[in-house]
């Protein structure tokens, strides 16, 4: 501890520069990564966007986008090469530099410590390495839209040998760059996971049990452990690919001897716990912010935990079932179809401890609990969805198709992303030391999740029609043609999905600057963050806190007020004479 | 989602669209009363003056219930698809028709074998795109790639099966009502994967012979 306390001496001599950019404070590189990943999610959402008028109005110009250049878009048609190209990078931005940089680099930082108890990571250096790591990866990922030939245009999946030889694609520096950009992204997170797995595990405060733990901070413990194992098996597959590509070599091509199945297996070995990684510390946030603001328990505390531990050990042996139509053996496909089903099993464990913790409650519905309700009720719809795709025989006709892509996006902007939100709207007041505003959180809220589900839930309906995924024109199917009214309103739906946000840009650059300043604690929460001052300072806590009780012992018998925070002591004389 | 998949002219499509339906009624139950019991408890137990939250932090019995029941739902519905599965991707029955797809970018290539039903003589006939069968016969596909990955996706036989460069893939399929159907490739092959579409022509038993004849009128 004297060395944190040290820390903190020396803080006010700190420069701006050291204080904004490369800051070794776990609450400045969150900060880091949230605008990292709000401002990259802006033009994933945009090139989102593009996709839809194309599939709307296949081939007619997109509205302001006369300046994109030749050849991708030609006076703002867009040509199919480019259109590849978008749903590659819309895919890749908003899974690797969106929902992870958010969830995982910006929760992750900003949570850990303070909800812990501690002044700050376990290695900080290595934390702001961590960050700027991540932010050349985006560069690197970014500077491919400008090379000759384009950006990486064979799915965020990158199946080889499509991507493996360049003449497939005709795409060259812009694929090379896209692996050279997920490959340092993984070191970045590779330095997170072991940041976040040593300071929870060593820097606990006294009393902090790990049955004591938030299950936000079990849910990023967890997703530590997955990203340490898991993204090193996509760099290796990304270095197999980028070998392939430019040194001869023929991991993934038949002619020199290679296997374009091995490209599935490592990806989808990484793939599978990846969407783990992204919805885990969704369900941690859920769980804190559902017994917060139902003013109860969460129900269940250990099934949760360990449900989450049951999730991440199930997600390395799933993997297959991307791979059912793949010409991989039908009898392994049994096999993955047995596991696809039972780790559906602790996901409905978790969503009826959800509804049993709201049961008998006192619910507030506040911006950040509407959201983690929304979360709720879209995962159960990603989750039940999933259920189709794990059957194989009904596979075989879903798979590839807009049911897959509705799915994903129920688990990812359904699931993921109202975490995301509710996350924001809680925590902002910790984070900059004022509250949102509360009637423009709510617009937001509904008007996202309305736009929403108009806009995703009808692509369950294109992929039972037979829709496929990533086509350029559907009207280039005589079988698709009945289904373009419902194309056409799933843009409309985009579009406003799009406008939704509006209002939360607004409201989180106004409360930045001008909100109601929050005092420490303004949702009456348990856990530690709320101890320490908002925001709170270089060091967090004016003393490490000692903690007593788990964090969920809301309405507790033991006192009066309807919350009980962790590091209160009750002596048990006074707590009889009330 | 009554209504939207396409017309099912395949034997085992009807099994296919028996679990869909299936797993359709057991999700939709489970979301009504999923989100049912959600609006319910949002409505019963908003926040009202005077009354505290109930003070539990669970509960073993319903929480050992409700994992067992899902538990139990789930595997029985993997034991009904795997025998669609073994059916449909196991082994290919014994066949009638025998036709050789290679798909490349952006066509499929369709290798007859004719008259002497062997691939590799004289009396193959290559045809781009277009795939004709009988009607009632069982037509064994032999799937290869010269490229990249495609997929070879009939929705109207609901069959769909990944043509793998450097490999020899089987698929089978019986069409049960003549008529033309659409072949797109399912998996995405580059700039001209949108387009990529050949044909199915299921003809009558006598229409088919005439196809035949009219193919290889020396035999």
């Amino acid at each position: 501890m004297s060395e944190a306390v040290a820390t903190h001496a020396v803080h006010e001599e700190l420069g701006l520069w050291r204080t904004y950019v490369f800051s070794t404070d776990h609450k400045m590189i969150a900060k880091q990564f949230l605008f990292l990943g709000l401002f990259m999610m802006i033009l994933g959402g945009l090139m989102a966007l593009m996709l839809r008028w194309q599939l709307a109005w296949p081939e007619t110009q997109v509205p302001g986008t006369r300046w994109i250049p030749g050849p991708n878009m030609t006076d703002g048609y867009m040509n199919p090469a480019f259109y590849n190209t978008l749903f590659t990078m819309h895919a890749t931005i908003m899974i690797f530099f969106v929902v992870m940089p958010i969830l995982v680099g910006c929760f992750g930082n900003f949570l850990i410590p303070l909800m812990i108890g501690a002044r700050d990571m376990a290695f900080p250096v290595l934390n702001m390495l961590s960050f700027w790591v991540g932010a050349v990866s985006g560069i690197v990922m970014l500077a491919g839209f400008f090379v000759p030939g384009g950006h990486a245009a064979g799915g965020w999946t990158s199946y080889a040998p499509l991507t493996a030889v360049t003449q497939y694609t005709g795409v060259n520096w812009g694929q090379n760059l896209w692996c050279m950009g997920l490959i340092i992204l993984g070191i970045s997170s590779l330095m997170g996971s072991i940041n976040y797995i040593t300071t929870i595990i060593n820097m606990r405060a006294p009393g902090m049990t790990f049955f004591r733990l938030p299950l936000v901070i079990w849910s990023l413990f967890i997703v530590a452990v997955l990203l340490l194992l898991a993204l090193p098996v996509l760099t290796s597959a990304l270095a197999m690919l980028l070998l392939d590509r430019m040194a001869g070599t023929s991991f993934f091509l038949p002619e020199g001897g290679g296997e374009p199945l091995l490209w599935q297996h490592l990806f989808w070995f990484f793939g599978h716990p990846e969407v783990y990684i992204l919805i885990l510390p969704a369900m941690g946030i859920a769980s804190d912010i559902l017994s917060v603001f139902s003013r109860k328990p969460i129900f269940g505390y250990r099934a949760m935990a360990f449900s989450m531990i049951g999730i991440a050990f199930l997600s390395w042996i799933v993997w297959g079932h991307h791979m059912f139509q793949s010409g991989m053996s039908p009898t392994l496909g049994f096999s993955f179809m047995v596991t696809t089903m039972v780790i559906a099993v602790p996901s409905a464990i978790k969503t009826f401890n959800w509804l049993g913790t709201i049961w008998g409650g006192s619910i507030r519905f506040t911006t950040p609990m509407l959201n983690a309700l929304a979360f709720v009720s879209m995962f159960v719809i990603g989750g039940l969805s999933g259920i189709f795709m794990a059957s194989t025989p009904v596979d075989i006709f879903i798979h590839d198709t807009y049911f897959i892509v509705a799915h994903i996006h129920y688990v990812v902007f359904g699931g993921s992303v109202f975490g995301l939100f509710a996350a924001i709207y809680y925590w902002f007041p910790k984070m900059f030391g004022r509250m949102m505003n509360e009637p423009l959180g709510k617009i937001h809220f509904f008007a996202t999740f309305i736009a929403y589900n108009c806009t995703f839930f009808p692509m369950h309906i294109l992929g039972v029609g037979g829709m496929m995924r990533r086509i350029y024109n559907p009207l280039q199917y005589e079988f698709l043609k009945p289904l373009q009214q419902i194309n056409i309103f799933i843009t409309v739906s985009a579009v406003a999905l799009g406008l939704a946000q509006i209002p939360f840009v607004i409201n989180f650059f106004w409360s930045l600057f001008a909100g109601k300043k929050a005092e420490r604690n303004p949702w009456k929460a348990n856990t530690l963050e709320w101890v320490a001052p908002s925001p709170p300072p270089h060091g967090n806590f004016d003393a490490i806190p000692v903690v007593y009780r788990g964090p969920y012992e809301y309405s507790s018998p033991e006192v009066t007020e309807d919350y009980l925070p962790q590091n209160r002591q009750i002596v048990p004389q006074r707590a009889a004479a009330h | 989602m009554m209504g939207w998949l396409p017309e099912n002219v395949s034997t085992y499509g009807k099994d296919i669209d028996r679990l869909f339906y299936i797993i359709y009624y057991i999700t939709g139950t489970t979301f009504l009363l999923v989100t049912g019991a959600l609006v319910i408890f949002l409505i019963l137990y908003r926040q009202r003056e005077g009354r505290r939250a109930t003070y539990v932090h669970g509960n073993t019995t319903l929480e050992v219930i409700w994992t067992i029941v899902p538990a139990i739902i789930l595997v029985v519905l993997s034991f009904m698809s795997q025998a669609s599965w073994g059916h449909i991707k196991g082994r290919v029955p014994p066949s009638d028709i025998h036709v050789q797809v290679t798909a490349k970018q952006f066509n499929w290539e369709i290798l007859y074998p004719g008259p002497d039903g062997k691939i590799g003589t004289a009396d193959d006939l290559q045809m781009e795109n277009e795939l004709h069968v009988p009607v009632g016969k069982v037509v064994r596909v032999t799937l290869k790639a010269k490229d990249v990955i495609h997929s070879f996706f009939l929705p109207n036989l609901r069959l769909k099966q990944d043509a793998v460069p450097g490999r020899e893939i089987q698929a089978w399929f019986e069409a049960t009502k003549p008529g033309r159907y659409e072949l797109p490739c399912a998996e995405l092959c580059g700039f001209g994967h949108s387009g990529m579409l050949g044909h199915l022509t299921v003809h009558t038993a006598d229409n088919y012979d005439k196809w035949v004849k009219e193919q290889w009128p020396s035999s």
